[in-house]
């Protein structure tokens, strides 16, 4: 079936098998890598964007399920200026990661958590991440970048 | 790891959903959130030849208040139940135990019609609805019909829904009996319930404890006969056939059943 997906602000149109994943469109058609397959089962959220705004495990999800709507990953958070987003900047200053395979669904799920709650408190951010494994276990790092953005964007 | 092929259709309103179903036959399936869905699908446990994806009719996605009862339409995500202030002013017990749900992730797709007409008995929402009283509307070729929570439920996967019939309201009725609890005991935040509990007023229904969700009607009986929590929540294991597996054995189950029961009908007392 032919879908066509808002990625990143650009078009992305292709031919696609009805069960096609919309991770593997985003990986393999529209060659946009960073969103990783981890488990493949929805437990780690690896592959982790956002649809329409709100995060989604794409391993889960077809292609289809995305056609004529908006997804964003981890490539266009910034605005290709090479400013980094303020999560991807706060996830720089606290060592938010380690080996980094988890680090795109980690930052796509805290965009979202900050998108519906700007202001968490600790146990929002741990809640929140809960369908976000890492195999590091790099969490106290992780929240803290988190809640460190939080404060960063909030007028003082 | 992907599902085996299928075809997939897309329907915009629950009239196409319905003539789209009837024309695919039986190996056909809607596809809302599909969440529990694709997972078996991945796994060849479910192999539907069709795939009607009813995601995205928005006539089925409310939560409104009617003479009598609160109305939620089967596509209203867990997410917008766990955040409706109409639920945590009426209903707490759905909007608590919808925000429960898997993460947010699964929350952002997952649907109330969807998780029911699943019937997995380790779901959280299907104990809700049978705790909460609630009935359930479903159209299909031969019209729409009303079922009621206790009736709907079969087996593991398995709902009086005939094919090519659909899921497309929830009707609880108002006002609920004070007090409510919901009680669930996972190992990981996203992990399903190894068991759980839901209480309204005097109703108790239990996840996980069976091959569908269940109510704890020896539990009801006692509270009726004016046992106190701890003393009724020692029958919670009683009429149960709960699964041995990896998560722990019957027993375990069943010990967690009394315990759970009892932590949610104190909490239920103090909130009544």
């Amino acid at each position: 079936m032919k879908v066509t997906v808002t990625v990143n602000g650009g078009e992305v149109a292709a031919e696609v098998a009805d069960r096609t994943l919309l991770v593997h469109l985003l990986r393999d058609v529209a060659g946009l890598t960073a969103t990783n397959v981890g488990c493949d089962t929805s437990s780690c959220g690896a592959c982790t964007v956002l649809l329409d705004g709100r995060s989604v495990k794409s391993c889960t999800l077809l292609a289809a399920q995305a056609d004529g709507r908006q997804v964003t990953t981890v490539e266009g958070l910034s605005d290709g200026s090479g400013d980094l987003h303020p999560v991807q900047q706060a996830f720089r200053a606290e060592h938010g990661l380690q080996c980094g395979f988890c680090t795109p669904g980690m930052v796509m799920a805290s965009v979202s958590l900050l998108a519906e709650n700007p202001s968490p408190t600790e146990d929002d951010v741990r809640s929140a991440l809960e369908g976000n494994l890492c195999r590091c276990t790099g969490y106290h790092n992780i929240v803290r970048a988190v809640l460190a953005a939080a404060s960063e964007r909030r007028p003082s | 790891m992907i599902p085996a092929p299928f075809t997939y259709q897309r329907a915009s309103s629950v009239d196409e959903a319905l003539d789209l179903a009837s024309q695919a036959g039986e190996d056909a399936k809607f596809l809302a959130g599909g969440h529990s869905l694709m997972p078996l699908m991945k796994l060849r446990l479910a192999v539907p030849d069709t795939l009607i994806d009813i995601g995205r009719i928005g006539e089925l996605s409310y939560i409104r208040a009617d003479d009598g009862h609160i109305a939620v339409g089967a596509l209203t995500s867990h997410d917008d139940i766990a955040r409706s202030d109409l639920l945590a002013s009426e209903l707490p017990l759905l909007a608590q135990a919808a925000g429960q749900i898997g993460d947010p992730q699964v929350r952002h797709c997952g649907t109330i019609g969807g998780s029911l007409a699943h019937s997995d008995p380790a779901a959280d929402l299907p104990a809700v609805a049978l705790a909460l009283g609630a009935t359930f509307v479903a159209r299909g070729p031969s019209g729409t019909r009303e079922i009621a929570a206790g009736d709907f439920f079969l087996s593991l996967f398995e709902t009086v829904l005939e094919p090519g019939e659909l899921l497309t309201e929830i009707r609880i009725p108002r006002p609920q009996a004070a007090g409510w609890s919901f009680q669930k005991f996972a190992k990981r935040g996203i992990d399903w319930a190894i068991v759980g509990v839901a209480v309204q007023g005097s109703s108790v229904a239990l996840v996980n404890m069976g091959s569908t969700p269940i109510r704890a009607t020896a539990v009801e009986q006692a509270l009726a006969a004016g046992s106190g929590p701890r003393e009724a929540a020692a029958h919670a294991a009683e009429g149960t056939s709960a699964p041995d597996d990896l998560n722990g054995p019957r027993a375990y189950r069943e010990h967690l059943a009394r315990v759970l029961v009892a932590r949610a009908l104190e909490e239920a007392g103090s909130r009544a």
